[in-house]
């Protein structure tokens, strides 16, 4: 089936254009009003954006096992109202994403759904325990895009040496934590966490690790991607295996790039996750990073949560948030204040990732890539609340907010979701 | 945003004013006079209806409230961890709402999570809030019963240098008497080992009462000598023997040694200060017996004033200050 989006501006392009896609897939990308005659419109996107069907590289589907928290459809019915027409699942389910059966259950549970796209991540070592290897060429072979403990860290060196050599051309998504150091705790080690009596999780809790994985990157030619960077000299780390050569991508959520850890006053536990969030320099050091194309791509860390876990003392409260509805208006923001150019804005939320992923498909429009395309009103301001949510959850500290910037319409090939 | 010290609450010295601060102190002396009668027992809270909910083991703190609250007249009812059905796998949130269908006019809590007495604040109307310790956050109580035993012994409140020796990372009498003293308008001199006095972690700008505008001076000190010359009143913190296996220090002899207060330390130092201690003390490890013991120690007298502080905590709260 034949489909026109028309007029729209392509923020990629910094121009106006048509896009044209045939059988789930895209044909072309015209000037406006050009060859009228064999492709009509099918949506008229003026005054509208037109970009990539976005990625999401680190979300939580909860499903199996958690599916009180989210499910895959209702994770992939939230990244299709937030304009994500791809995302990663993490392997932190009940069962641990560690077989090809789970894989498959993911997959098919995704195919029923008809929404987004989703990738599974499959774990790095079976049950997220870190004593033995997953079974990674079995997971690859069922259509884990990449591996990751998420949650945890691989905190056996050796696991993680053995594991970047066994399958050297995967993706590794790293969750950085020397979990001694950081004792779990439930924000970041400051003067405010003293002053609240809160023991805290030290930025060097991240960074020792980001360190010792570039490292084993180096000597082993691994490819890592470090998952939610929180600090500046997490950052800084990133920037430097890059200039080294070393196979090292990064990502940094919407949270960390614009709230920093006073949010937690008054015991505010939607302002709980991990990594913590951490001072106003370090926000400034990621949108900095974000911009300059050290830190790759943006990821929500959507991490759903019932209110039993976060309506409860701080300590107890879970970690995590939201992130799947919030992330594109969050990166306007950033847009808006100068952090990110219209380029950049694309790269950051779906370009990017798709190379990143080695899945050209995605996130492209390149021509017979999958029409996989969100349309957005970027001036369009809307109130984030609770009745908007898709997911099952609420624990989201965007509560509240006025955003601007809202997806109108979601193609995943070429059918309108 | 934050419920804080409002007239019915104490959550913590954080948010408590001076003028309440005083005041509750000033009530504390009428509750002394009642202590030491024969029969130790006023009217002034008949009627009313006490939760002391003690989720996490204490014996002192809830023994000193529960006779407090008897000796109101009011009717105290104690849930203590063991019995509570936390332990069951009920939720903080669960027993608030049980508490509150219950309506008594206070709750007095104990939890080892910081920022308890917040919650529970936040999700209840019309029942005083008295915070009896959160995890390393606050202990209001104890910082007001220090203070009524240095004002009984050297007369005044004010113009006072106080050194607080040890622990302070895992204190909340340290953080509760550091907002009381920078309340009051005194130096607080924080001292120790720099894992357990982190120079890094304490701001004076966020370790503050938000009730004042001019906090008294607080500085870190590593070296004992230092810290304490000088000084009108020395807090000795507990030690938990359990410190050495996550490197806190790496040997209770070695901390003894280093940061031990004993009598010839004060006599070297700070030959006129007091000494106080919250207690239960572990002699020989953090403060010498003979100190403990001596003269210038007020630690059993804290005991006794804590009775009286926390009756005129009750008191100010559920009567209005005015006695009935």
């Amino acid at each position: 089936m034949k489909g026109r989006i028309s007029n729209g501006y392509f923020p990629s392009l910094g121009k106006k254009a048509d896009v044209l896609f045939n059988e789930g897939r895209i044909v072309d990308i015209i000037d406006p009003g050009k060859d009228e005659g064999s492709w009509k419109t099918t949506l008229d996107a003026s005054g509208k954006w037109v970009i990539p069907g976005c990625i999401d590289m680190h979300v939580h589907l909860r499903e199996p096992g958690f599916e009180w928290k989210e499910t895959i459809l209702s994770g992939v019915t939230a990244a299709i109202a937030g304009g994500f027409t791809t995302v990663c699942s993490m392997p932190n389910t009940n069962p641990v994403n560690d077989s090809a059966e789970v894989t498959q259950y993911i997959l098919d549970q995704a195919r029923k759904a008809d929404l987004a796209r989703v990738f599974p991540i499959g774990s790095i070592s079976i049950g997220l325990k870190g004593k033995e290897l997953s079974p990674l060429m079995e997971l690859k072979k069922a259509g884990c895009c990449a591996f990751s403990d998420d949650g945890e860290p691989v905190w056996d060196s050796k696991l993680m040496r053995k594991a970047l050599e066994y399958a050297k051309d995967s993706l590794f998504c790293l969750h950085e934590e020397d979990v001694r150091l950081s004792d779990k705790a439930p924000m970041n080690e400051s003067p405010r966490s003293f002053s609240m009596g809160l023991v805290g999780q030290p930025t060097i809790a991240e960074e020792v690790m980001i360190a010792r994985d570039i490292e084993i990157a180096r000597y082993t030619g691994g490819r890592i991607h470090i998952c939610h960077v929180s600090t500046a000299r997490g950052a800084l780390l990133v920037e430097r295996a890059k200039q080294d050569g070393i196979n090292v991508t990064a990502e940094v959520t919407p949270h960390h790039l614009l709230l920093t850890e006073e949010m937690v006053e008054g015991y505010n536990t939607n302002a709980k996750m991990a990594p913590p969030l951490r001072s106003k320099e370090d926000t400034f050091a990621l949108q900095k990073a974000l911009s300059s194309g050290v830190i790759d791509v943006v990821a929500s860390d959507h991490a759903p949560h019932e209110r039993d876990r976060k309506d409860c003392e701080f300590n107890e409260a879970a970690f995590g948030i939201l992130g799947l509805q919030t992330t594109i208006p969050l990166m306007l923001e950033l847009l808006s204040t100068g952090v990110l150019t219209e380029k950049r804005f694309v790269e950051v939320l779906s370009t990017r990732a798709s190379e990143i992923l080695r899945r050209p498909e995605v996130g492209s429009f390149n021509k017979g890539a999958y029409a996989d395309i969100t349309v957005l009103d970027p001036n369009s301001e809307w109130k984030f609340t609770e009745d908007k949510i898709k997911s099952l959850s609420f624990n989201s500290p965007f509560i509240g907010r006025t955003l601007k910037g809202k997806v109108t319409d979601v193609f995943v090939g070429g059918e309108k979701k | 945003m934050m419920t804080g010290c409002t007239l019915s609450n104490l959550l913590g010295i954080r948010y408590t004013s001076k003028e309440k601060f005083l005041e509750i102190l000033h009530n504390s002396t009428q509750f002394v006079e009642v202590n030491q009668r024969a029969i130790k027992k006023v009217p002034s809270l008949r009627g009313r209806s006490i939760i002391n909910l003690f989720l996490e083991p204490s014996t002192r703190t809830r023994v000193s409230f529960e006779l407090a609250g008897k000796r109101l007249s009011a009717d105290t009812i104690n849930i203590s961890g063991s019995e509570s059905s936390t332990k069951k796998g009920e939720t903080l949130l669960d027993t608030v709402k049980t508490i509150a269908a219950m309506a008594p006019d206070a709750v007095v809590i104990r939890s080892s999570a910081s920022g308890a007495p917040e919650f529970l604040a936040e999700r209840t109307d019309n029942i005083s809030i008295i915070n009896a310790g959160d995890g390393l956050n606050e202990h209001p109580t104890q910082a007001l019963l220090d203070c009524l035993s240095i004002k009984e012994r050297l007369g005044k409140l004010e113009g006072l240098k106080v050194a607080i020796v040890g622990d302070v990372y895992h204190s909340r009498v340290a953080r509760s008497n550091v907002m009381a003293h920078r309340l009051l308008g005194n130096e607080v001199r924080l001292v120790g080992p720099e894992t357990l006095v982190p120079s890094k972690l304490i701001s004076a700008d966020l370790l503050r009462p938000i009730t004042t505008d001019n906090p008294g001076r607080l500085t870190v000190h590593s070296c004992l000598e230092e810290g304490l010359s000088g000084v009108d009143v020395v807090m000795v913190l507990r030690m938990q023997l359990e410190r050495q296996s996550n490197f806190f220090v790496p040997s209770l002899e070695e901390y003894s040694k280093e940061y031990g207060i004993s009598e010839k330390v004060i006599s070297k130092y700070c030959p006129d200060a007091v000494v106080l201690h919250p207690g239960p003390i572990n002699r020989g490890v953090e403060i010498s017996s003979e100190l403990a013991y001596g003269s210038r120690s007020l630690i059993a007298r804290q005991v006794e004033l804590g009775v009286a502080v926390r009756m005129a905590v009750l008191f100010t709260l559920l009567a209005g200050g005015h006695e009935g």
